[in-house]
């Protein structure tokens, strides 16, 4: 009722629903994946706010900058990047509503805000010279950081303006803000208890936001948006750049917000779990087979960029299913739920078409060259019905692609520039010296810049989600997306089967995380056939991360695939017959 | 690398420093320079701890490829000095230094000189101490180039003087650039160490101005004294002055004495060996033999024609003699199973002969004399030259003949 987005194919506003609780456009029968089922944002369970005394807030006398608090950073710093998201197109209210949300609740379960406090405590900010104190000994000079509250005249919590309006409201005095900080709290901060209370950090706004995505089903995978931020599209290196100038940083807030390197997609993705968690936070909304996220959906990306035949997706199709991975149930993200494994959906869908490469074309380094010679000699006798897809040629090309890809990003990765205009430093004393290095950085990187050549602009690469693309127009022949599978398969009863009868498992015993954080060992068994390593190559590529991540989420899968044979009859060895 | 997907600060300079390495090695000036803009941002980070930390590893990979980038001037090259001056302290005075060569290549001495003395009035407290070693380099340099302009000076004025005008401003000037240089010199010659071109200009100094007594204790130390590394340079330097100085043979004979122990391939052991023959001590006739038998083993040598008549010149003597025979044996026994293949090859007769016929003479006699009348070499050479009907030749051929006997003797 409330949808009022016009229709992909007719440009009407006119909705209805189906049965199914979708939109349909009632002019032109479009079926759009929206349901009716709207976010519930209310999931903040403790929503009593309370308004503090309002004090202005305090001007720093010596360089004209204000008090502000570390919360108030990294609340800055998710603004930019929600801004940075949806200028990417995702949804607008991943910013105004879900992320802020999150962000709100956040604050209030670890008591830095929108939560009750008993009156007469201050927050006081313990400078280094305190080390001695016992936090915990003394209530009064306990590490209770300020209010933030909404003014009421602000309106509801929908407008932009909510994460700018936020204002700090000091409640007492404070004796002297650390003189290693030139935030308020920032070597309270660092000092905290971190187990208990979840400390925010720079990588943690990463998992806010891929959660915030998640919440809205939105199609960004966890690699795509950790590609993004690489990339430089969303802030993150550097982000505090943007703060106001009132907000000086100095000291150990630099420890805080300058980052010195890109969290891996481990860390981030758990983070975000055990955050989930932390703010209890219901199940998730469904991931259905129409989702982006679904591994149907995602291995048709993947297939694309992949160069790989079309066709393969029916089997992506068959194994889902067969394995139940495509269940919602299964893909739906439960926070309270702590025995179900959490789905990474982009390695999942990855490893997905592994298995399929694997039972279709064995890849032992022998059968699947055969296969393609098979299919080379037909394709060179006969052309009608299109061409049969050649193992080899595939291999060709993409092995050409990845290599000059995977060259260019390595030296990308070397020529990365990490710093930034605004100049960094310790203390005040740090300063000059600090200046003098930068402009002697500036200086010889423009004398060098000068010598390498036609002047290059600083691009970036335009963000898409397609890193390899390949077009059927191309008359090279390059492109194997409309390539048919016929060689590969034979009818059986009706039924289309793989002409492979054999298949090999990649471990025949799953390890557990907790002995050693992986299920498989990729690394240490290398005895796998190229042909695998460079299909792991391919996708590790494409996802940027560890090979062995992917290796560990086939394993998984070909024990659900082959469940009944291995549990049931413990005694096969590597090699089993379909 | 390509598979650490873990995207950090320090390990990406790392690698972008090997790409720096990996373009200098194949020397694409234009791609290093490209990464080395980049890792010059390390500046920025404190690796206080490293043992070689970015502003050295920038100082020389700049210096590199400001040197061979062909469009770097050196209006660049000199500004970047300047700035590497700046970013490192504790590698002032190298720097200095290293600039001052670099300038000193390119033939811009005034510039060079400049710098030096730009460099000498540095200082920087406790750093002025630790870099002691690099400041006497930059004062010895200063004193080399104070040389040089001396040196100019004094042609000038020998021009003139030629020309009968005299030119007082110039004659002073190169008095004071003597002081400078000789001050500077003398202090680095003092330390043990390898001052060939100091040393040289030094003594070229005090010769002109008649210090000769000091002169020769200069070359005397530089040779003898045992703190110094050996040097056979030294010993050359020291017979040449000697020489100069019209001193006797003895001396002479000494100083080279210690060339031959060093270096018995040296070119001067030609004229050690001359002088030695001629003296009437037997010991200096036996050790001229050995001299010049030990110039010879050396490939250099094999086909000097100098070397093989002084050689042939002896042998002859003591062959005719007939004393000392045991001198040859003795000379003999450690060479006889070598030399043969190594200068009397049936190769090398022909070779010799066709391309030099004075030295396949002396080779002849030599090999005629050692290894008999029948040896291949001697047979082959001396047929050619009696078919062509040299007298010389035909006299050889009789020599041999004639004195085969003691062939015997010094081979058995």
């Amino acid at each position: 009722r409330d949808f009022n987005e016009r229709c992909a194919q007719c440009s009407e506003v006119n909705w209805g629903l189906t049965d199914g609780g979708r939109f349909y456009c009632r002019s032109c029968h479009n079926v759009t994946e929206r349901t009716r089922e709207v976010v519930n944002t209310d999931f903040i369970t403790n929503t009593r706010v309370q308004t503090i005394s309002k004090g202005s807030r305090k001007q720093k006398k010596t360089d004209g900058g204000c008090e502000w608090y570390v919360c108030e950073g990294f609340q800055l710093v998710l603004k930019k990047q929600a801004e940075a998201l949806e200028a990417l197109g995702v949804c607008p209210r991943m910013k105004d509503e879900v992320l802020c949300n999150f962000w709100r609740c956040y604050l209030q379960k670890s008591k830095q805000a929108y939560c009750i406090r008993p009156a007469g405590e201050t927050v006081k900010a313990l400078s280094v010279c305190d080390s001695s104190t016992d936090v915990d000994s003394d209530p009064e000079r306990s590490s209770l950081l300020h209010l933030l509250s909404l003014s009421e005249s602000e309106g509801d919590l929908q407008t932009d303006n909510s994460f700018a309006s936020s204002t700090s409201k000091v409640s007492e005095t404070q004796e002297g803000t650390s003189v290693c900080s030139g935030s308020v709290d920032g070597s309270l901060y660092l000092k905290k208890n971190q187990k208990e209370k979840l400390r925010m950090t720079m990588p943690m706004t990463l998992s806010f936001c891929y959660m915030a995505l998640l919440w809205l089903r939105e199609p960004m995978t966890l690699s795509d948006l950790l590609r993004f931020v690489v990339e430089g599209h969303i802030p993150y290196l550097n982000v505090f750049q943007h703060f106001p100038e009132k907000m000086k940083l100095c000291g150990l807030d630099l420890k805080i917000f300058c980052v010195e390197s890109y969290p891996a997609y481990e860390e981030v993705y758990n983070k975000m779990v055990e955050l989930a968690v932390f703010l209890d936070l219901p199940r998730f909304p469904d991931i259905r087979d129409s989702c982006f996220l679904h591994p149907d959906m995602l291995c048709m990306k993947y297939l694309m960029e992949a160069n790989l035949p079309d066709e393969l997706h029916n089997w992506t199709c068959r194994v889902v299913k067969k394995t139940g991975i495509g269940d919602v149930d299964f893909l739906t993200l439960v926070p309270g739920n702590k025995s179900t494994r959490k789905v990474k959906y982009d390695v999942l869908a990855a490893a997905v078409i592994v298995v399929v490469l694997k039972l279709l074309f064995l890849l032992d380094d022998r059968y699947e060259w055969l296969l393609s010679d098979f299919a080379g000699e037909r394709n060179k006798n006969s052309k009608e019905g299109g061409p049969y897809f050649e193992f080899k040629k595939w291999y060709k090309v993409i092995k050409c692609s990845l290599d000059a890809k995977q060259k260019e990003l390595d030296e990308e990765r070397a020529k990365y520039l990490w710093r930034c205009e605004k100049p960094l430093f310790y203390s005040a004393e740090m300063k000059s010296k600090v200046l003098k290095r930068r402009q002697m950085v500036v200086n010889l990187q423009n004398q060098f810049g000068k010598l390498c050549g036609a002047v290059r602009p600083a691009e970036k690469p335009n963000p898409s989600s397609f890193q390899l693309s390949w077009s059927e127009e191309n008359t090279d022949g390059s492109c194997f997306h409309g390539h048919s599978l016929k060689g590969i398969l034979q009818e059986k009863w009706g039924l289309l089967k793989p002409m492979n009868p054999e298949y090999w498992l990649c471990t025949v015993k799953l390890c557990t995380e907790k002995v050693c954080g992986h299920l498989a060992h990729y690394s240490r068994e290398e005895g796998f056939p190229q042909s695998y390593h460079f299909v792991l190559r391919l996708f590790s590529f494409l996802l940027r991360i560890q090979p062995s991540y992917i290796h560990d989420e086939v394993c998984v899968i070909e024990h659900k695939l082959f469940n009944r044979k291995l549990y049931k009859k413990p005694k096969y060895s590597t090699g089993l017959r379909k | 690398s390509s598979h650490e997907h873990k995207l950090n600060f320090k390990k990406s300079k790392e690698v972008c420093l090997s790409y720096i390495q990996d373009a200098m090695l194949q020397k694409q000036w234009k791609r290093a320079a490209e990464f080395l803009t980049s890792y010059i941002e390390s500046l920025e980070k404190d690796y206080s701890r490293e043992y070689m930390g970015p502003s050295e590893i920038i100082w020389r990979t700049g210096t590199e490829i400001l040197c061979h980038h062909s469009r770097s001037s050196m209006k660049e090259f000199n500004s970047f000095m300047e700035q590497m001056k700046i970013l490192g302290v504790k590698r002032y005075l190298k720097v200095c230094l290293e600039h001052a060569f670099h300038l000193l290549c390119n033939g811009l001495i005034d510039e060079a000189y400049q710098n030096l003395s730009l460099a000498e009035s540095w200082r920087f407290g406790e750093q002025t101490v630790i870099q002691d070693k690099e400041m006497k380099l930059i004062q010895a340099y200063r004193g080399l180039l104070d040389y040089y302009k001396w040196s100019k000076q004094k042609n000038i004025l020998l021009e003139h003087g030629e020309d009968g005008f005299e030119d007082l401003s110039v004659e002073q000037e190169m008095h004071s650039c003597f002081r400078n240089a000789a001050v500077n010199l003398k202090e680095i010659i003092k330390i043990p160490g390898i001052w060939d071109q100091f040393v040289k200009c030094y003594v070229d100094l005090l010769e002109f101005y008649g210090d000769h007594k000091e002169a020769r204790k200069v070359l005397h130390d530089y040779a003898y004294n045992s703190k110094f590394p050996a040097n056979p340079n030294a010993h050359v330097y020291l017979y040449q002055f000697l020489k100069r100085q019209g001193e006797s043979k003895k001396s002479l004979i000494s100083a080279l004495k210690n060339l031959h122990d060093t270096v018995p391939s040296h070119e001067l052991m030609i004229d050690f060996n001359l002088m030695l023959q001629k003296s009437k001590k037997k010991k200096k006739r036996r050790l001229g033999l050995e001299v010049i038998f030990a110039a010879l083993d050396y490939a250099g040598w094999k086909e000097n024609v100098k070397a093989w008549s002084c050689l042939a010149k002896q042998l002859k003597q003591i062959v005719m003699s007939e004393k000392h025979l045991d001198w040859l044996k003795q000379e003999w026994s450690s060479r006889k199973d070598w030399w043969p293949a190594f200068h009397f090859s049936r190769y090398l007769g022909k070779r010799n002969w066709q391309e030099n016929q004075s030295l396949s003479y002396e080779k002849a006699l030599v090999a005629g004399i050692l290894l008999g009348k029948d040896d291949k070499y001697f047979k082959y050479v001396s047929h050619q030259g009696c078919k062509a009907r040299m007298k010389r030749f035909r006299v050889l051929k009789k020599f041999v003949h004639k004195h085969n006997p003691v062939y015997m003797r010094i081979s058995g």
